[in-house]
């Protein structure tokens, strides 16, 4: 509110069963709730009428109309005349525009029931989004097997096009990111390595850390923030701008035209990008082994090729495989259950991050055991 | 033409989960009308279209088109009411990936046997009947408003239904552009035959394009008037209805 709060620009009076609410001067700005409980405190004796008399009333603002509004609807419950005669005619329609009431809501109630009612309510939504996802996936292998029984209205240019954007445009970003990582992951390994002279094996600590989880995991996240939530945003905004409902109306599946080609696109580039995040956290471990702690080059890439195994590489690209899937999925289904407003698409947007995120974290905890069990 | 119902909505409910906009509704939209449901905001309007083509289930009550039961009728029924219908949605919702003549082919490419270089000449065809000749190339951010309704409807038109929809098709629209969009309604009304059904409270396109009517109440949560616009305007069954297509007038 207002700071400059106008002093005292109304008296109120009782005189023989009528209360007196004098509006004088300017009213503007003017914090009501004292005078009401003074008012309300008038009534309580035996008062028929409140009369507004304004005195040389020049200004006034919502302040006023609030006064007069709050007072009308206390006099209406106490069956008290209300009488406005002497206050200004725009000021009247304003107070009985405030009352004319067009349509009560009847459906938004602030009541959230008990704890058991929450609790029930709760479970309930929990359940129906359980049902909805694996409707949601059941829907997405209906799909794939329509597209392998070449049934399918997935366009491939869309397919090229989801391609082209999470693989080649994908590529700097990956990159980039994966050379840092390699890098860090050679500086922290080598401090420590350094203590017992063996500063050398800097070079198996990357390329085992990266073959085998790192690289699979920093393509994820990457991947999971620039093309899963785009994924999400763009299908979230087709939402809001009717182009799903039109989809369905038009009788098309917008699993094969939505859904499909994004995760093929990502199901294919992803282990790519993890076999090019994985030889370029190598090579940012070989920045530091040979520029900074001065490492022979070839010796460094001679341990580094001997700590390279296979089955390491191909559970990482396996990673990758199932993380595409994941962000895919997660994407995707995010933008589909959107809402219809902006709002919703930012928040469409953030859970695809969150439960990509999330998932693949899971999967690589159940990856890593299954792996430990049979021994690979 | 007139007389055969295409559309039959008998004891139809609307609403969402236990919220519920229209009660026990009933009414027949015959072939070759212009029909217009109409009604103040919220009163379901855009609801009852959502109904009528499939996108929400009804609470209560049934919908048939062409004596097809769309609540009820496997999946196969429902993929032909919809080879045969058309819908102009309020922001034109075309596909912003493809250009407007990407956006017209695609359900012929789907639903008609015709060549690719078939396709492409009716796209471009759809296109110059509502006026947009010569903007098959363009995608639909770089057209206005009115332009990108246009080109929905051109996609609306592609497969030649026997019913189009439209959502509030003045919405958003200057009254030029608006006054256009109901002379082309009107043109393709006669020209094709195709029943139209438009949800709009626009009382200049109400009077210019509709030939019968429904009135929905959002107090009653009922069809308050059903029949002819202009005759409603005659003879007004009820204040509510009068003011309403008076702008506001007493009685």
């Amino acid at each position: 509110m207002h700071k400059n709060l106008t002093a005292n620009p109304i008296d109120i009076m009782q005189k023989e069963g009528t209360i007196y609410v004098v509006p004088q001067g300017s009213v503007l700005h003017y914090d009501s709730q004292n005078d009401l409980r003074k008012i309300e405190g008038y009534t309580s004796g035996d008062v028929k009428q409140i009369t507004f008399l304004p005195d040389n009333l020049q200004q006034w603002d919502s302040s006023l109309v609030l006064l007069v509004f709050m007072v009308k609807q206390m006099a209406q419950a106490k069956n008290i005349s209300v009488n406005l005669e002497k206050m200004p005619q725009n000021l009247r329609d304003l107070v009985d525009m405030a009352f004319a009431v067009d349509r009560k809501p009847e459906h938004k109630s602030n009541n959230r029931g008990g704890i058991l009612e929450q609790v029930g309510k709760q479970t309930s939504n929990i359940f129906s989004a359980f049902t909805n996802a694996l409707n949601f996936f059941g829907a997405v292998f209906v799909g794939l097997g329509r597209l392998l029984s070449f049934r399918s209205v997935m366009r491939y240019i869309d397919f090229c096009s989801a391609l082209d954007d999470c693989g080649p445009k994908a590529l700097a970003i990956v990159s980039l990111i994966s050379f840092l990582v390699g890098l860090i992951l050679a500086f922290v390994g080598v401090v420590q390595l350094q203590t017992f002279g063996a500063q050398i094996y800097v070079a198996s600590l990357v390329t085992i850390g990266m073959c085998r989880i790192m690289g699979a995991i920093m393509v994820g996240i990457i991947m999971a923030g620039r093309t899963g939530s785009s994924y999400a945003a763009t299908i979230g905004t087709m939402q809001v701008n009717e182009e799903l409902d039109a989809l369905q109306t038009m009788g098309f599946s917008q699993i094969d035209f939505l859904v499909m080609p994004r995760l093929l696109a990502l199901v294919l580039a992803m282990p790519i990008l993890t076999m090019l995040a994985d030889f370029m956290g190598m090579v940012g471990g070989a920045f530091v082994g040979v520029f900074m702690i001065g490492l022979p080059y070839q010796e460094y890439w001679k341990y580094a090729f001997d700590a390279f195994r296979l089955n390491n590489f191909l559970v990482g690209i396996f990673h990758g495989f199932c993380f595409g899937i994941i962000i895919a999925l997660c994407g995707c289904y995010c933008g589909l259950t959107c809402g219809r407003d902006a709002d919703s698409v930012g928040v469409a947007t953030t859970r695809s991050v969150v439960r990509s995120v999330v998932w693949m974290i899971v999967i690589t905890g159940i990856i890593t055991v299954v792996c430990q069990e049979i021994g690979i | 033409m007139s007389g055969q119902a295409v559309i039959n909505v008998k004891n139809l409910s609307v609403g969402y989960g236990d919220y519920v906009l229209l009660r026990d509704a009933n009414y027949q939209v015959n072939k070759g009308d212009v029909f217009i449901i109409m009604g103040g905001s919220g009163c379901g309007k855009s609801s009852m279209l959502r109904v009528l083509t499939g996108l929400i289930p009804p609470l209560k009550g049934d919908v048939e088109i062409s004596g097809v039961n769309i609540a009820t009728a496997p999946d196969k029924d429902i993929q032909k009411i919809r080879e045969k219908s058309g819908i102009l949605y309020q922001s034109g919702a075309l596909f912003s990936s493809m250009t407007l003549a990407e956006n017209i082919m695609l359900p012929l490419q789907q639903y008609s046997d015709y060549s690719a270089s078939t396709i492409r000449e009716i796209a471009s065809l759809k296109l110059a009947l509502v006026g947009l000749k010569g903007f098959d190339d363009f995608y639909p951010s770089e057209i206005s408003g009115g332009m990108k309704k246009r080109a929905g409807l051109a996609r609306a038109l592609a497969l030649d239904p026997d019913i189009v929809y439209f959502d509030e098709p003045s919405a958003g629209l200057d009254p030029i552009s608006s006054h256009n969009l109901d002379e082309l309604i009107l043109e393709i009304n006669r020209s094709l035959g195709t029943t139209i059904v438009v949800v709009t409270h626009e009382l200049s396109s109400i009077f210019t394009i509709g030939s019968n009517s429904i009135f929905l109440d959002a107090q009653s949560k009922t069809i308050m008037a059903r029949g002819n616009p202009k005759e409603l305007l005659k003879n007004p069954p009820n204040e509510t209805v009068y003011e309403f297509l008076t702008r506001g007038e007493k009685k």
